[in-house]
């Protein structure tokens, strides 16, 4: 029984991990490239992490923690690393395949604009040196 | 069972080992090759999680570990690097 499981456990986190790295081949853009590989590799791998705790636990005495502590350490940084590569690519201004967001319609007239308008200064003002205004590509 | 699960998981995680080292070596920015070292070092991670299952032995953990550790610094240190122009200022 626990050996169809960790059979599954294994096959399921191989076939995420080769997903992961067939989006980050195959995709045409960074920013889709940035989903395969934090997404489906991270998962992939906790499942090969918690196999691997499974069948040490079930092999030796006692419970086998380290691979609980490489799924939590995983789990907590990949989404800080995605975050920074996102935060770069911006920086770069690198080019998307998104369309941009679509301008809201002049039905409602006046005071959205105003305070728009109103922001955009203070916001220049306010904005560190390290923020690069985004050109619509 | 496990006997002939382990080789098909390391061909795909192997695979997969091959095709980011592929974006490394010709993504076309620098954002491309940082996240595909990321992923050489996730599939790094669970190919000697596999190999650990296989050969039976727990020695592989803490090698894990280091690797799991090091790599998070790379990668921060290497966007830190592009975002700023330094690493530590």
């Amino acid at each position: 029984m626990l050996e169809y499981l960790l059979s599954f456990l294994i096959l399921t986190g191989a076939t995420l991990t080769f997903i992961g790295s067939l989006g980050l081949l195959r995709f045409k853009d960074f920013y889709m490239r940035l989903h395969g590989p934090t997404k489906a590799t991270t998962l992939g791998v906790g499942s090969l992490l918690i196999a691997s705790a499974l069948f040490f636990s079930s092999r030796n005495v006692g419970i086998s923690l380290h691979e609980i502590l490489i799924t939590v350490f995983l789990v907590i940084t990949a989404p800080v690393s995605a975050h920074l590569l996102a935060k770069a690519a911006l920086h770069l201004n690198l080019h998307s395949f998104a369309k941009m967001p679509a301008k809201s319609t002049k039905r409602e007239e006046g005071t959205d604009d105003d305070a728009m308008d109103t922001q955009t200064p203070e916001e220049k003002s306010s904005s560190s040196d390290t923020d690069v205004p985004r050109k619509p590509v | 069972m496990l006997g002939s699960v382990i080789p098909i998981a390391l061909g795909l995680v192997t695979a997969a080992v091959a095709m980011s080292f592929w974006r490394l070596l010709c993504g076309p920015s620098m954002p491309d090759r940082i996240l595909a070292l990321d992923t050489l070092y996730i599939n790094a991670i669970a190919l000697l999680m596999l190999l650990g299952i296989h050969l039976g032995s727990a020695l592989f953990f803490e090698a894990a570990l280091l690797i799991a550790l090091m790599g998070f610094i790379g990668t921060v240190a290497l966007c830190k690097y592009l975002l700023r122009g330094d690493i530590i200022e």
